[in-house]
């Protein structure tokens, strides 16, 4: 029931942002979480924003799964 | 999302399952390790990663699914409050089909049609918005990841001054949870997933006092299948270096000290109470209680509902043990001929990322 999906952001509105992933669109509360901004991924939970994905530590995550021989 | 994409490459998969073959040699005995959260569990069924796993490593299923842990007389309470005058029921869909004492949920909407499912706590104060007449009851379930949700649906309750809008409060915390786990004499846990959304919300800390208390490590993973399999990676590097730390695998999501802003917002909303979870009984500190300010939106302060406080186990039905990790689907006499997702009969089976029904779907002999 923790699922929680990025999706990506097409528009913010005050308290809250429009968001899309595939076909699915929603408008999700992004109360929680600062400086939201098109084309950023949210991670998205039941209506709202709980994080935002940090790209540069994916990439960090990907280097580490790289080096493991 | 390019980045993404790139770790699902299956060579990259293939050289961790390599190097976790390598490390498995390493092992001085068999390992269990849990993936507390349901979801993980089902990452792990949908992918077989428990079936590619060598012999002397066991992954076994924790406690994660909140709905599967809301105990019966959760289920109770919500009927009874159902059978008042002008009431709405508004719910997350798992929890329809989940068995409470002598109904479920979709029994009930079939007699009085009043239980509506919806996505977010966000969609029922719109329902109470809509409905000044009834009274709208939402069944508050759900984890550290769900928590900020509802504290803030309350906090604009609140500040709108919408007097039709209450939650029946079932919110529970995982870390007291693990912790209850570990301090059981008959569990053998060496390492743990830790649940990525719920860590997003808390952060690495509250997984410290386990690593140190217990000596067992703990990883934070994402949901694609190659975080599960670093996940495991590390927990076994970890064993065989005997070093017994929080390790965060899922940074691109989780920052060490979690979500600040959802974290100061459950304070101001709940206090932290004694909870019981089905199938494993009451934890100490283990759930949340709106606080007194903000009573007037608790369903169990409006309506007096005399049922028993605590749920007996149904017969035959081992979810505790599953729950606890002590045992899989696989030793219930019930599983696949009696007790299936079309007729559950432990919460296990009812929601999709229960360990029953994963195992129904995915792990079938
Ligand atoms: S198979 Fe059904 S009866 Fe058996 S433990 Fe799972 S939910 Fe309970
Ligand atoms: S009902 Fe099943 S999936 Fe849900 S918490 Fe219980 S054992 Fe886990």
């Amino acid at each position: 029931m923790c699922l929680a999906i990025p999706m990506k952001v097409e528009k913010v509105e005050k308290d809250f942002a429009y968001v899309s992933i595939g076909n699915v669109k929603r408008k999700v509360n992004i109360s929680f979480v600062e400086n939201v901004k098109k084309g950023d991924y949210l991670i998205v939970h039941a209506g709202f924003a709980i994080e935002k994905l940090d790209k540069k530590k994916a990439i960090e995550t990907l280097k580490i799964l790289k080096e493991i021989k | 999302m390019r980045f993404i994409e790139e770790y699902r490459k299956p060579e990259i998969q293939k050289r961790i399952y390599k190097e976790i073959q390598r490390k498995s040699s390493l092992l001085k005995k068999n390992v269990n390790l849990m993936e507390v959260c349901g979801t993980h569990t089902m990452v792990i069924g949908r992918y077989g990663i428990r079936k590619l796993m060598p012999e002397n490593i066991n992954l076994i299923s924790g406690p994660g699914c909140p709905v599967c842990v809301s105990p019966e007389n959760f289920i109770d309470t919500a009927i009874e409050i159902s059978k008042k005058k002008d009431v709405m029921i508004t719910t997350f869909g798992d929890m329809m089909k989940v068995p409470g004492s002598f109904s479920s949920l979709e029994k009930e909407k079939a007699i009085r049609g009043n239980i509506f499912v919806v996505y977010s706590p966000l969609d029922a104060l719109k329902i109470a918005e809509e409905n000044l007449e009834k009274n709208i009851i939402f069944l508050s379930i759900g984890f550290e990841t769900t928590a900020p949700l509802i504290a803030q649906t309350i906090k604009i309750a609140k500040e709108k001054k919408i007097k039709n809008f209450f939650i029946l409060c079932g919110n529970k915390l995982i870390p007291p949870a693990m912790i209850n786990l570990l301090e059981e004499k008959d569990t053998n846990i060496d390492g743990f997933i830790c649940p990525g959304h719920v860590s997003v919300i808390i952060g690495t800390s509250p997984y410290i006092e386990i690593t140190e208390r217990f000596n067992i490590p703990c990883v934070i993973s994402g949901f694609e299948p190659f975080d599960i399999i670093l996940s495991i990676y590390i927990l076994l590097s970890n064993l065989i270096e005997e070093k017994y730390e929080v390790i965060n695998e899922y940074k691109r999501t989780v920052k060490e000290e979690g979500n600040l802003k959802a974290k100061k917002i459950i304070e101001e909303v709940f206090d932290i109470v004694d909870s019981e979870w089905r199938g494993i009984g009451i934890i100490k500190n283990s759930g949340l209680k709106l606080k007194k300010e903000f009573e007037n939106f608790d369903a169990e302060k409006r309506y007096e509902v005399n049922i028993k406080k605590y749920s007996k186990n149904k017969r035959n039905c081992i979810c505790g043990e599953i729950l606890k990790g002590k045992k899989t689907p696989f030793d219930c006499s019930l599983f696949e001929k009696i007790c299936n997702p079309e007729n559950p009969i432990g919460p296990c089976m009812v929601s999709s990322e229960g360990t029953c029904s994963a195992y129904y779907k995915y792990e079938k002999k």
